[in-house]
């Protein structure tokens, strides 16, 4: 029920605000996010709610970490946001948590990677 | 004293882990004698496990995960009022995990097999949305989760809501916990690596009284496998020097002072109460029951809830999850463990959560990294 995940602010009406994660448009509710907020700006969202604003110059790091810690597995993070698509039956359920993945015996976190996975 | 890692951390960059997993090496060397350290975050567990982390730890060194999934310590009487607003045709809404979290009778998920209205939402605003678009229905929110989902919770409150809406609050408080866990006399934790989103909304500071109180290093990580053994790597460091410190190892996200607004959103709505977290303890403090300005939307109040307790479950004694979210047990220790217990069919809550350890032990292989 943790993880957080970024996404670029596109639209914003009041509190609410439309923002973009992996090409999927999610409502953001700024309530409690305790900053500015303008289109153009990455922020967290965790359960809805922006929590925190990236800062400028981490936007362009952060990201690639969580598509690396993602790693094939954005549709958990899309799911955790709401986002249509997959199995989002209620079987299932979103995962509030973070994300998971399928276990990969050639995963290496350190090995210098090349390619990225853009999931599917 | 609280201090901000000045590291700049080359994110997935290999000299830097190897660089890391040898300083830990050093470490241990000089410290001598076995280390247990505790981690209060599924998201830590989770990239322990699914990149191996455990592999490259020296010898001696242990990581425990401590109670650190929200949806594991719901216990389970709380999943039992749930469970009788559902049977009793309120509308109940809940994030996803909860759904299949076995109370001590049923989950939410066997009510809905039986024809309850049982709702899965992302966030507290949709849940509120859809009291406000069915006026007929009573719309309850089973709200669980730490100070990330309190705060939003608490958000939908104070933003004057639907009034067929209501909160059944199993919202947590971290700190708390770690200190009843600190005090164990059975688990002895030499540091806690803190959670790094969770301290988003707290801000880092807020453990100085802990650190000063239990005399036990606490430093705050990301969930970026270098982020975790940069974590580890400062935690060490304070063991080696006996000394009992604070620090910031993931100021990407976290800063010392937190996220004031949501901070004080969430303690305008809510105060702690003692409250049982599944299988570890009764904590004082450490559940966050809804104000009495907020007793109309507070479920507890508005409805007379009586939940139909289930007699005792041979197998549900032998779940083991309040021992391995005292940092006690692995899951491998549990007899019930893949056989009776599986993320299809989990006995308990562990089984259950993508941040459960019992959930991430299974996934990634039954003992990761053994
Ligand atoms: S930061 Fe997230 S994953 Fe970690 S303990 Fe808190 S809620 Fe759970
Ligand atoms: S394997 Fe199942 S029964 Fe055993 S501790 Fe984990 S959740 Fe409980």
């Amino acid at each position: 029920m943790c993880l957080a995940i970024p996404g670029e602010v596109v639209e914003i009406d009041g509190m609410e605000a439309r923002a973009e994660f992996w090409d999927v448009e999610k409502t953001v509710r700024l309530d409690i996010v305790g900053e500015t907020v303008e289109e153009g700006d990455y922020i967290l969202n965790h359960a809805g709610f922006a929590i925190r604003k990236l800062p400028d110059d981490q936007v362009e790091e952060t990201i690639e970490i969580y598509e690396a810690f993602l790693e094939g597995d954005e549709d958990e993070a899309l799911e955790e946001i709401g986002a249509e698509g997959g199995d989002l039956g209620i079987e299932r359920g979103p995962s509030t948590p973070g994300p998971m993945g399928k276990p990969d015996p050639e995963l290496d976190p350190m090995a210098d990677r090349e390619e990225t996975s853009d999931g599917d | 004293m609280a201090t901000d890692s000045d590291k700049d951390l080359q994110f997935r960059d290999p000299d830097t882990a190897e660089e890391l997993t040898e300083r830990l090496e050093e470490l241990m060397d000089d410290i001598g004698e076995p280390v247990d350290v505790m981690h209060v975050c599924g998201s830590h567990e989770q990239a322990i496990a699914k990149f191996g982390l455990r592999s490259l730890l020296p010898d001696g060194l242990s990581v425990r995960m401590g109670p650190g999934c929200p949806v594991c310590v719901t216990n389970m009487p709380e999943v039992d009022e749930a469970v009788a607003l559902a049977e009793d045709g309120k509308v109940v809404a809940t994030y996803g995990d909860m759904f299949r979290v076995p109370g001590t009778a049923r989950s939410l998920e066997d009510a809905k097999a039986d024809g309850a209205d049982v709702r899965v939402v992302y966030s507290a605003s949709e849940a509120a949305d859809i009291a406000a678009e069915n006026p007929g229905e009573e719309v309850v929110f089973f709200a669980t989760g730490f100070e990330t989902t309190a705060a939003p919770t608490a958000a939908v409150l104070s933003d004057d809501p639907p009034e067929n809406f209501s909160v059944l609050s199993a919202h947590k408080y971290v700190p708390p916990a770690m200190e009843v866990v600190a005090e164990m006399p059975d688990t002895n934790i030499d540091g806690f690596l803190a959670a790094g989103h969770a301290a988003t909304i707290t801000g880092y500071g807020l453990f100085e009284e802990f650190v000063a109180d239990y005399d036990i290093p606490v430093v705050v990580g990301g969930f970026e496998p270098l982020d975790v053994l940069l974590g580890l790597e400062r935690l060490l460091e304070y063991v080696r020097d006996g000394e009992a410190g604070l620090e910031n190892a993931y100021p990407r996200a976290v800063s010392e002072e937190g996220n004031v607004q949501a901070r004080d959103t969430m303690w305008d709505v809510f105060e702690t109460e003692s409250g049982e977290w599944r299988g570890i303890a009764e904590i004082p403090a450490a559940n966050l029951a809804l104000r009495e300005e907020y007793a109309a939307s507070d479920a507890r109040e508005r409805f007379d809830i009586d939940p139909d307790v289930g007699g005792e479950d041979p197998l549900t004694e032998q779940c083991i999850c309040g021992d391995i979210m005292a940092g006690k047990a692995d899951p491998d220790g549990c007899d019930l463990f893949g056989e009776e217990c599986t993320p299809q069919n989990p006995v308990g809550a562990c089984m259950v959560s993508s941040e459960g350890t019992c959930k991430i032990w299974y996934e990634y292989g039954g003992q990761p990294d053994l």
